[in-house]
């Protein structure tokens, strides 16, 4: 900060003027105290093509303070495009800590993930939400929708899985799958697989959404109860995955399939990279993981 | 029967700006009661029948509804949130176009089960087997249940708009045009279908039409519209039969004869 202000023309603390940043945390304390209601917020033009987490990363301009640690994933990777670009970011614009570590961060921007490693009170989670209203491909109207919540109309969402169910055989929703929260709002979790839904509940840290081309906010608070919709004869389920992580052998983790070559050879890795970097330090080796770490760089 | 009537509608008037849709409508329908609203075009009887499904706010006048308690309700004064769960449970809306009244884009099961889903029914193999009971009483092969309705006939997609309807076992259905746009042999076979479910279910209905033997196939009484007035009520065989309005004598005399 010391340098910043001795130059003639700098970006204001985390890229937001200070009204939107009130803006954007109203409309954060409103979601708080309705959990999984979605807030109407004036989102702003952020410096990234929307699709990018314009929501999340408002969001997280709104809360950041200096003395906050930032991790960012996309995916449950610290190391991609979307989560590198953000982190860079927020150092430029906020000067703030970065960590890939769960643990040592406080606020955890995420696309699609929530991390392997249990997070803890104090902690905020920062979800990019593409699309807020889970109800949107039954119904696109949205003053439609809005009555719908409103009134706690939520027999459409059954609708939707039921369907799957008829065409499938049983629930075929993998991601962004409903939940209704603390018994009252039903709630679409942003495409997070459904494997992460069990952590939402009772989670004891803070979870916000930003949806930035939709301009919506919704929130759930510490310890709020959050229920996977499903019937009482097709129980909801989590995925399984029948081999451990190739690289750290973990198991009861989320994997993603990595494609190996150009003959049918693939493997399947932690989605959480940091959760699978802690563990091959720790010892712990897949099937393909190479013999020795190579040194840190 | 019941000596109580289920609906009551009393001076019940609604204007278009300056326009009238329909003025000073009032009668009282029974439980069990088919009761047909007939006319040309623009004669305000959609207009009523949006009124009284609360589809529409009228302007002025009222309708009061016995609930399934035998409390009377003002329709126009309850909230929205007990207004939709009437209109999901105990009433039923057949439209004349099926797709404004079915989800086109989810399967026929579906179609049938979500008024029991919106009711909380959360148990997939009930909900399926009710679906199945109920095209089976519509005349939609069993088969056909995973099918969307954009691959069914307008006849096939209106009996299943009548089936998603009766799901719930409502006593009022309002039924706008149920047989127009369909085909003679069609509108026949749909006609005797909505006749014995009616008989069976003891159903209260509301149909609108300008087709005279729709009416005279389903309703025990009937009401002739013009330019928003009700101009002759009474037995449907009677109004047919005897019409005594002008306007009615003219409707009557116009039917084609083949």
């Amino acid at each position: 900060m010391t340098t910043a202000a001795t130059e003639i023309a700098t970006y204001n603390f985390a890229y937001l003027d200070e009204q939107t940043k009130r803006m954007i945390r109203r409309a954060i304390l409103k979601g708080i105290a309705i959990p999984g209601y979605q807030v109407p917020f004036a989102s702003r033009e952020m410096p990234m093509p929307y699709g990018w987490g314009t929501g999340g990363v408002q969001v997280t301009a709104a809360i950041i303070g200096p003395d906050d640690v930032l991790k960012v994933i996309d995916q449950g990777a610290d190391d991609t495009t979307n989560a590198v670009s953000i982190r860079a970011f927020f150092q430029k614009v906020a000067d703030v800590a970065v960590t890939t570590e769960t643990a040592k961060a406080t606020i955890i921007q995420t696309r699609h993930r929530i991390p392997e490693h249990p997070l803890t009170a104090g902690q905020t989670l920062v979800y990019q939400v593409p699309i807020p209203e889970p109800l949107r491909f039954l119904e696109p109207r949205e003053t439609e929708t809005r009555k719908m919540h409103a009134l706690e109309e939520y027999g459409l969402m059954h609708v939707k899985l039921y369907e799957d169910i008829a065409r499938h055989g049983r629930i075929a929703t993998t991601y962004a799958y409903p939940v209704k929260v603390e018994g009252r709002y039903v709630m679409d979790p942003s495409p997070t697989p459904k494997f992460d839904n069990p952590k939402m509940h009772m989670s004891p840290a803070l979870q916000l959404f930003g949806a930035g081309r939709e301009k919506r906010i919704y929130a759930v608070p510490p310890f709020t109860r959050v229920v996977s919709l499903d019937f009482e004869d097709h129980p909801f389920e989590i995925q399984t995955f029948d081999q451990p992580c190739a690289l750290c052998g973990a198991e009861q983790v989320y994997l993603d399939e990595v494609i190996l070559d150009d003959k049918g050879g693939h493997m399947f890795v932690c989605s959480d990279t940091d959760h699978c970097e802690k563990r091959q330090a720790c010892g712990h080796r897949g099937h393909l993981a190479p013999e020795a770490l190579e040194p840190a760089q | 029967m019941t000596d109580e009537p289920l609906l009551r509608v009393t001076a019940l008037s609604k204007y278009y700006g300056s326009r009238i849709g329909c003025e000073d409508i009032s009668f009282d329908l029974w439980p069990g009661e088919v009761l047909a609203v007939v006319g040309e075009s623009g004669s305000g009887k959609t207009t009523l029948l949006n009124c009284l499904a609360t589809r529409l706010l009228p302007t002025s006048g009222t309708a009061s509804y016995r609930m399934r308690d035998n409390q009377w309700r003002d329709l126009y004064r309850m909230s929205e949130a007990e207004r939709r769960f009437l209109m999901r449970t105990d009433w039923g809306f057949v439209h004349q176009n099926p797709a404004d009244g079915l989800r086109m884009t989810v399967s026929a099961g579906a179609n049938v089960g979500e008024r029991l889903m919106a009711i909380g029914d959360r148990h997939y193999g009930n909900i399926r087997s009710t679906a199945v009971d109920w095209l089976g009483r519509v005349e939609i092969d069993e088969e056909r249940i995973d099918d969307e309705p954009r691959a069914f006939s307008g006849g096939m997609r209106q009996r299943l708009q009548i089936a998603r309807n009766l799901v719930t076992g409502p006593r009022l259905v309002f039924m706008d045009e149920p047989t127009g746009g369909l085909d003679v042999s069609v509108q026949a076979r749909l006609l005797d279908l909505l006749r014995g479910l009616v008989t069976d279910l003891g159903l209260a209905a509301i149909v609108v039409t300008h087709d005279l033997a729709v009416a005279r196939l389903l309703s025990q009484r009937m009401m002739v519209m013009k330019d928003g007035h009700v101009v002759e009520s009474g037995l449907t065989d009677r109004v047919l039969d005897d019409p005594r309005a002008p306007y009615t004598q003219l409707l009557v005399s116009s039917i084609l004869q083949v």
